[in-house]
């Protein structure tokens, strides 16, 4: 009903009447909705600490100053395991996922009904769970260290992997694949001539674009005892040494921006 | 020769594409189908390369029943019959050569396609074959680097380059300009004719199926209702096969235009259409 005769005119509205009603009452519940948490969040706070708050960060961020940089000569090699774990367990990840995204897209699968519900599960499940997670549980499966770290970041970005990578093979042009097919090429030739190609770029976008994921998720896994530059941190914190906490901080600062630099290089030199 | 005995083709939504389509291609023909979108000729060549299953019927390439092959030798039979695709259907991100060398994929074994090693034999064919469509500078160029007339040129190739009995051919021209198209048909026409070639040519262009077309089959809501040779396209005929409209400009002189002087070389072609 959006157009109304009015005498000579055509009234042209965006809406008409009752959908527009609808729309009001869906955003009035909104924010009845967001006034409501409001009040619950405010209720368990303890509003007390948080006026002292401006007070406590001062006190923390003069402890923290200035960063105690001859710690680190420490350092060199925690950050070279954390970019090692990320690295080797990208790899894994990518090499594990990409058989993964072929038996789960709905166009490649063997079996939709067999096969795709078990890709799905193996890829939902590795989503499901945080990488410190996986490494608070691997650490206690294979003991602490860097191979925790390893297969926590790898268990965690299989999922991730696959599952864009097959979206990405489910939006693929079907008539390339099609004409590889009148060709009489076989069901593998199919998939190296007509498919692969077209989700090549996909692949390694996604492959970088995790692999600058897990060098931030590597950091933090030493707070269990997977290893990397997580585990000074941890000794650091609980020795109060504020000053060694920032200088790790900064390091894992600058650590993060050179990963973001070379996957940005890296995916712009590949699309 | 293609023998198509009462093919029937219904979709799974319940629309029926072909029904009972009886049509025979001798060896060394070049057909053309017209008709109306959704007619059922792109049903219609697909079935024939079994990359739709026709739901009855039978075709018979010379003395092969083709509805019934195993996967195999569906593959076997695949080799001999090139298809070229309305929009190229070219991979776009492989070079000339490997979408050339890809119309040999069914009879290399796959790890000598995995790792691009094809029998020497096949490389000179190739090499041939686009010096022969005038792109053999152009090999190691990516296809979706070349114009839509190229990208065609390449599409031709690697349906030759099968060594087919015969070509299916959907839609060649309906993403080319009129002056490409002419080059794309005169060239599909040409070498089916060094290479006692048959061809089913899907196209829309009714002066352009009369140019180059031995034979014209008619088809309106998957049956056929004209067969016979390109000057008996009446309006009356065309207006049984696509409906009513004023047709007599479309059937006008067809064979007075001198088509020999706008053959532009392919060197120049590429230059002008990036």
């Amino acid at each position: 009903m959006p157009v109304a005769q009015t005498g000579s005119d055509r009234i042209w509205k965006r809406r008409d009447r009752r959908t527009q009603l609808t729309v009001w009452a869906v955003q009035l519940s909104c924010l009845m909705v967001f006034v409501y948490c409001w009040s619950l969040v405010s209720d368990k706070t303890i509003w007390e600490f948080v006026y002292d708050a401006p007070h406590q960060a001062g006190d923390m961020a003069s402890r923290m100053v200035p960063p105690a940089w001859d710690y680190m000569d420490q350092l060199w090699v925690a950050i070279w395991d954390t970019i090692n774990i990320a690295t080797l367990g990208t790899m894994m990840a990518v090499v594990l996922a990409f058989p993964i995204a072929f038996l789960a897209a709905r166009n490649t699968t063997p079996s939709v009904v067999f096969v795709r519900p078990i890709a799905l599960f193996i890829i939902v499940s590795s989503r499901s769970i945080n990488s410190l997670l996986w490494a608070l549980m691997l650490v206690t499966i294979i003991g602490p260290g860097v191979l925790a770290g390893v297969l926590a970041i790898g268990f965690r970005s299989i999922g991730f992997c696959a599952k864009l990578l097959y979206e990405a093979i489910e939006e693929i042009d079907t008539t390339q694949v099609e004409a590889v097919t009148a060709t009489g090429a076989s069901g593998p030739q199919v998939l190296h001539y007509g498919i692969v190609p077209q989700i090549l770029p996909a692949f390694a976008g996604i492959s970088v674009f995790r692999w600058d994921i897990n060098i931030r998720e590597s950091t933090v896994l030493g707070l269990v005892g997977a290893g990397g530059i997580g585990l000074q941190l941890n000794a650091s914190i609980n020795n109060v040494a504020w000053t060694q906490v920032s200088l790790i901080l900064l390091v894992i600062l600058g650590t993060v921006i050179v990963s973001e630099w070379v996957s940005a290089k890296v995916r712009h030199a590949i699309i | 020769m293609l023998r198509l005995t009462d093919l029937v083709k219904q979709y799974k939504t319940g629309d029926k594409a072909l029904k009972n389509v009886n049509l025979e291609v001798p060896d060394g023909q070049v057909m053309a189908l017209i008709g109306p979108s959704g007619a059922g000729k792109s049903t219609l060549i697909r079935c024939v390369n079994r990359l739709v299953e026709p739901t009855s019927g039978k075709i018979h390439l010379n003395d092969l029943e083709l509805t019934t092959l195993g996967q195999g030798s569906l593959r076997r039979t695949r080799r001999r019959m090139g298809m070229i695709f309305q929009e190229y259907a070219l991979v776009e991100r492989l070079t000339v050569m490997e979408n050339v060398l890809s119309g040999r994929l069914g009879y290399v074994p796959f790890w000598r396609s995995y790792f691009r090693k094809f029998p020497q034999a096949d490389v000179n064919e190739a090499f041939r074959l686009l010096e022969r469509v005038g792109l053999d500078h152009m090999v190691d160029k990516r296809a979706d680097e070349l114009s839509g007339g190229q990208r065609q040129r390449v599409g031709i190739c690697r349906a030759l380059i099968q060594n087919p009995e015969l070509l299916l051919v959907d839609e060649p021209t309906a993403s080319l300009d009129p002056k490409t198209s002419r080059q794309i048909m005169r060239l599909i026409r040409e070498l089916c004719e060094e290479r006692k070639l048959s061809a089913i040519i899907n196209i829309h262009d009714v002066l352009l199926a009369q140019m180059f077309a031995e034979r014209i089959v008619g088809l309106q809501l998957g049956e056929i209702v004209y067969d016979g040779p390109p000057d008996g396209l009446t309006p009356d005929v065309l207006t049984q096969i696509y409906g009513e409209e004023d047709w007599e400009a479309t059937i006008e002189k067809v064979d007075d235009e001198d088509e020999l002087g706008d053959d532009t070389p392919p060197q120049q072609q590429a230059a002008t259409s990036n």
